[in-house]
């Protein structure tokens, strides 16, 4: 790096001196434009969800100037000529317009959705990130909720906005939407009639669904989205274990100049894939799926990517019902749909926001955390990730048994039923496997740094025995592996007289106590006092050259 | 006043007249019967040989399944009444003669010795057993006759509930699927609602009209025929395959350039 770019340049300096001046603000620009980041591909997975999410502020204004939130009916009179003349709502037929009839229409349409789709696609990434790096943990926890509610949110902007256009396809959406409220329990049909403004489907939910979507979530997702991002600045963003890093320092780029750069080149790819996936591929083409009736539902009705969970557990849940005190007249309790529409989103919503509580409550680990947690070095947390992704994978393949049964000729009947069985075996595998993975993986490691990496370089010993030389890692590498730290456990020993320690008592400390040390120690020491046996091989190869990279 | 005004205003005249006119049409009505009579002779003898014809093709390629005289067997149903219409469908479409059994007798290239002019025997065969629908006239399937705008709605109405939105096609229960619409001809499109194979429902004239019929094929075969303008149209099965090229292309396409951007140039020592 040459010396100009180490210092702020005078575009930048002048400025803020001015503005110091005045506002005593310099010294804020200019301690921020240093701040330091650290550098690996993962922590880019959250600005997708940045990027989209000004993709869609900006397309989204362009769809405001055409698009009609009414459901007022008219005949369409525009120029694609197979919907002539059919009675539609003005919502549809305002689609239809920006669709074909305005120019850049279509395009921007299917920007906004395709970015919509990379939206929660890249919040969900980002977010196992951070929970399989432990980057959840203190002082960070504040900014992990906010990150759950901004994921509940994206999921209500996504389906508002999926039904804005009030095609045949979102009416489906939509009257799941309205089986669901009217399914709870006593406030059902308040709820739904208060929704849809009397009977469903009536006249006032686009025009309802278009405030919300267009005002008051983006607003808050805005709101949120600015708070997490200033939580992150303050707290600063944590790193991989490394050579030279710790729990007190950051080592990486300054923001000015190298990471903004970087990050302009990433909003730039983000820019482009949203576009060239709007240029070659069609999304949501509502001409084919024509105007809703509610008499109308069509094969393949599926909701967006995100929602097809929800969708898959309605299709695997069992026909359950439970009249009220043994007569519907008194109400039934339609559990079919109150089950599949609330328990995987609580489990899975409720689990994200307290993993974080709950992890340091069985752990007892109270200490600040920036260095980030190599997947494989808390095992349980790893594998109770993944058993959570089997679960949410479960439903959401489920979502779309129907094209799944189509493409694969494989019956639909069928589907459900091994997908009855998998939604509770498949999380389970998917947890054992997982941990066995982990501990090969620690295994593997304690051998690097135990004997080093094969050179390629095989030695003829005097005795005629071949022998593949080990070299010793880099030291980067072994700083990296080095970084592994057993995960806390609470003080769980029982005393001489076989007391358990105080808050290990009683039936939930004892679980507490249990799970501790299930959760927590060392399993695979890195250095377990293997004999270091080619100790005079190591000699042999020069250090320091660079093809014995590992992954991280 | 001459002659002849004096003639068209005799009392009698309006009786010639219609006497006259009577008379016409009545004699072109005859010349044209007698032309016609011996055309429809002909045909009437032909139908007689294609019914003949029909039968032995039937007997030899069908009646394993359906029985000798169609009558149905364990294996197969009775084809009495189901119409040349069923018999045109299910030939020109390649599901019959069937081929292993399944739960659906699937479309198929058709068999060497099928060809119209065996299909309309073994039709006319079918028919002469006991009626049923008979295959469409040609200007009853023409799309350019039907109201693609009507047709659509119709469409909506009663046929995408299995066919999907773009006739792409669904799955059914116990291993049964709606196949797409892209293959069908016009012709075929007609004789599937009038003869409703397997698991479709039959849609008579009374509930959808001849015209409304017409109308539907105008809009499926517009549908088909479209290029898609929003770019590749991911088979048009909607979110489903939306979903995984936002995962595999677009989320893979973004993690790429990731690492890209981060990666290190490791420095020589
Ligand atoms: C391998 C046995 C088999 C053979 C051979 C066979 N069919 Fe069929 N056919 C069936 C079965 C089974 C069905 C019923 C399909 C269903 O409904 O699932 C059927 C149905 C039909 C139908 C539809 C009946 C309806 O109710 O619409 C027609 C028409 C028909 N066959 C005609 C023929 C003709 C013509 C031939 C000879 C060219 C033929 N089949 C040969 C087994 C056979
Ligand atoms: C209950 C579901 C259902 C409905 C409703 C339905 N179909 Fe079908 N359709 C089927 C099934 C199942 C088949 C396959 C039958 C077979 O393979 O013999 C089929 C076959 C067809 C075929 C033949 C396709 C081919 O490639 O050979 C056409 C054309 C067709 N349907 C048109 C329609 C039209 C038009 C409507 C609406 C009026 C309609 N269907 C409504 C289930 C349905
Ligand atoms: C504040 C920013 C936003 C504005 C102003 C906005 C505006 C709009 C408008 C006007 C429509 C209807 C027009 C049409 O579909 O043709 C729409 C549709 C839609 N919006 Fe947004 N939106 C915003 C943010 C979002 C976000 C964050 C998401 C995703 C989570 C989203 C998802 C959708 C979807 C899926 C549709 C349906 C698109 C389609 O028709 O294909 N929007 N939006």
């Amino acid at each position: 790096m040459s010396d100009d770019l180490k210092t702020v340049p005078k575009a930048i300096t002048g400025p803020s001196t001015f503005l110091d001046d005045r506002l005593g603000g310099a010294n804020f620009l200019k301690r921020n434009l240093r701040k330091i980041f650290p550098d690996h591909w993962s922590f880019l997975l959250g600005e997708i969800a940045l990027y989209s999410f000004i993709i869609l502020l900006l397309t989204g204004t362009f769809l405001t100037f055409w698009f009609k939130p009414s459901m007022m009916e008219i005949a369409y009179d525009g120029s694609y000529a197979p919907l002539k003349g059919v009675m539609m709502s003005q919502a549809y037929a305002s689609s239809l317009e920006i669709s074909f009839d305005v120019r850049g229409g279509l395009l921007i349409r299917q920007m906004h959705h395709w970015a919509a789709l990379l939206f929660v696609a890249g919040m969900m990434v980002h977010m196992l990130r951070v929970f399989f790096t432990g980057a959840y943990r203190k002082p960070r926890e504040l900014n992990w909720i906010i990150g759950v509610l901004l994921l509940t949110l994206a999921l209500a902007e996504g389906l508002t906005g999926y039904s804005l256009p009030d095609d045949l396809l979102s009416g489906a959406g939509l009257r799941i939407t309205e089986g669901v409220a009217i399914s709870l329990p006593l406030v059902g049909t308040y709820i739904t009639f208060f929704l849809f403004g009397g009977e469903y489907p009536g006249e006032d939910v686009i025009s309802r669904f278009y405030s919300l979507h267009i005002l008051l979530i983006p607003g808050i997702l805005l709101a949120l989205i600015s708070a997490h991002m200033v939580l992150m600045w303050v707290q600063k963003h944590t790193q991989m274990p490394g050579k030279g890093r710790d729990n007190k320092n950051v080592v990486g780029a300054p923001f000015y100049p190298a990471f903004m750069l970087k990050a302009g080149a990433y909003f730039l790819f983000t820019l482009a894939v949203v576009a060239g996936l709007a240029t070659f591929t069609q999304i949501n083409p509502i001409w084919l799926f024509g105007p809703y009736t509610p008499a109308d539902v069509s094969a393949g009705s599926q909701p967006d990517f995100y929602m097809g969970f929800l969708e898959g557990a309605l299709r695997i849940m069992v026909p359950w019902e439970i009249n009220l005190f043994g007569t519907s007249h008194a109400g039934t309790l339609p559990l079919s749909v109150i089950i599949p529409a609330l328990v995987p989103m609580g489990i899975i919503m409720t689990g994200l926001a307290l993993y974080p509580f709950l992890e340091r409550w069985v752990t007892g680990d109270n200490r600040e955390h920036h260095i980030a947690d190599r997947p494989r070095n808390n095992p349980h947390r790893t594998s109770i990730g993944m058993s959570a992704i089997t679960f949410y994978g479960v439903l959401w393949v489920l979502g779309a048994n129907d094209e799944i049964s189509a493409f694969f000729h494989i019956s639909l009947n069928w589907t459900t039923y091994i997908g009855r069985v998998l939604i509770f075996v498949a999380p389970a595998l998917a947890y054992l496997i997982t941990y066995r993975m982990c501990l090969g993986l620690q295994r593997f490691d304690q051998a690097v740094i135990g004997h080093g990496v094969e050179s390629g370089v095989i030695k003829r010993l005097p005795h005629g025995e071949f022998i593949e030389v080990h070299t010793p890692v880099a030291e980067d590498i072994e700083a990296h592996l080095r970084g592994k730290e057993a995960v806390p456990m609470l003080p769980v020993a029982e005393d001489g007289a076989g007391i358990p320690p105080k808050g290990m008592r009683g039936p939930l400390g004892k679980l507490r106590g249990r799970m501790s040390k299930a959760y927590g120690g060392e399993k695979i020491p890195l250095d377990d006092g293997h004999g270091h046996g080619h100790e005079e091989e190591h000699a042999a190869i020069e250090s320091g050259d660079d093809d014995r990279s590992l992954t991280h | 006043m001459t002659r002849i005004t004096a003639w068209r205003r005799h009392p009698l005249a309006r009786y010639a007249v219609l006497i006259f006119a009577l008379a016409l049409v009545g004699m072109t009505y005859t010349a044209f019967a007698q032309a016609g009579k011996p055309a429809d002779a002909a045909m009437a003898a032909g139908k007689v040989d294609d019914v003949a014809e029909g039968k032995s093709l039937f007997v030899l390629h069908c009646a394993s399944c359906h029985g000798m005289n169609a009558q149905g067997t364990t294996t197969a149903p009775t084809l009495i009444g189901v119409g040349a219409a069923a018999v045109d469908f299910q030939m020109s479409t390649g599901r019959m003669p069937a081929a292993a059994p399944g739960p659906q007798a699937p479309r198929k290239p058709q068999a060497k010795w099928v060809n119209e002019e065996t299909t309309r025997q073994i039709a006319a065969y079918v028919q002469s057993l006991g009626g049923g629908p008979q295959v469409p006239p040609a200007e009853a399937v023409d799309p350019k006759l039907g109201d693609a705008g009507k047709g659509g709605e119709l469409f909506r109405a009663n046929c995408i509930q299995c066919h999907n939105w773009a006739g792409a096609g669904g799955a059914l229960t116990q291993g049964k699927y709606a196949p797409n619409l892209n293959s069908a001809t016009p012709q075929q499109i007609y004789e599937a609602m009038v003869t409703g194979p397997q698991a479709m429902p039959v849609f008579n004239d009374s509930t959808i009209t001849p015209e409304e019929k017409r109308s539907m094929i105008a809009y499926i075969t517009q549908v088909r025929e479209q290029q898609d303008p929003g770019g590749f149209g991911l088979g048009r099965i909607g979110p489903v395959t939306e979903g995984l090229v936002a995962w595999i292309v677009g989320l893979s396409a973004l993690a790429l350039a990731a690492i890209w951007i981060t990666a290190k140039k490791r420095q020589k020592s």
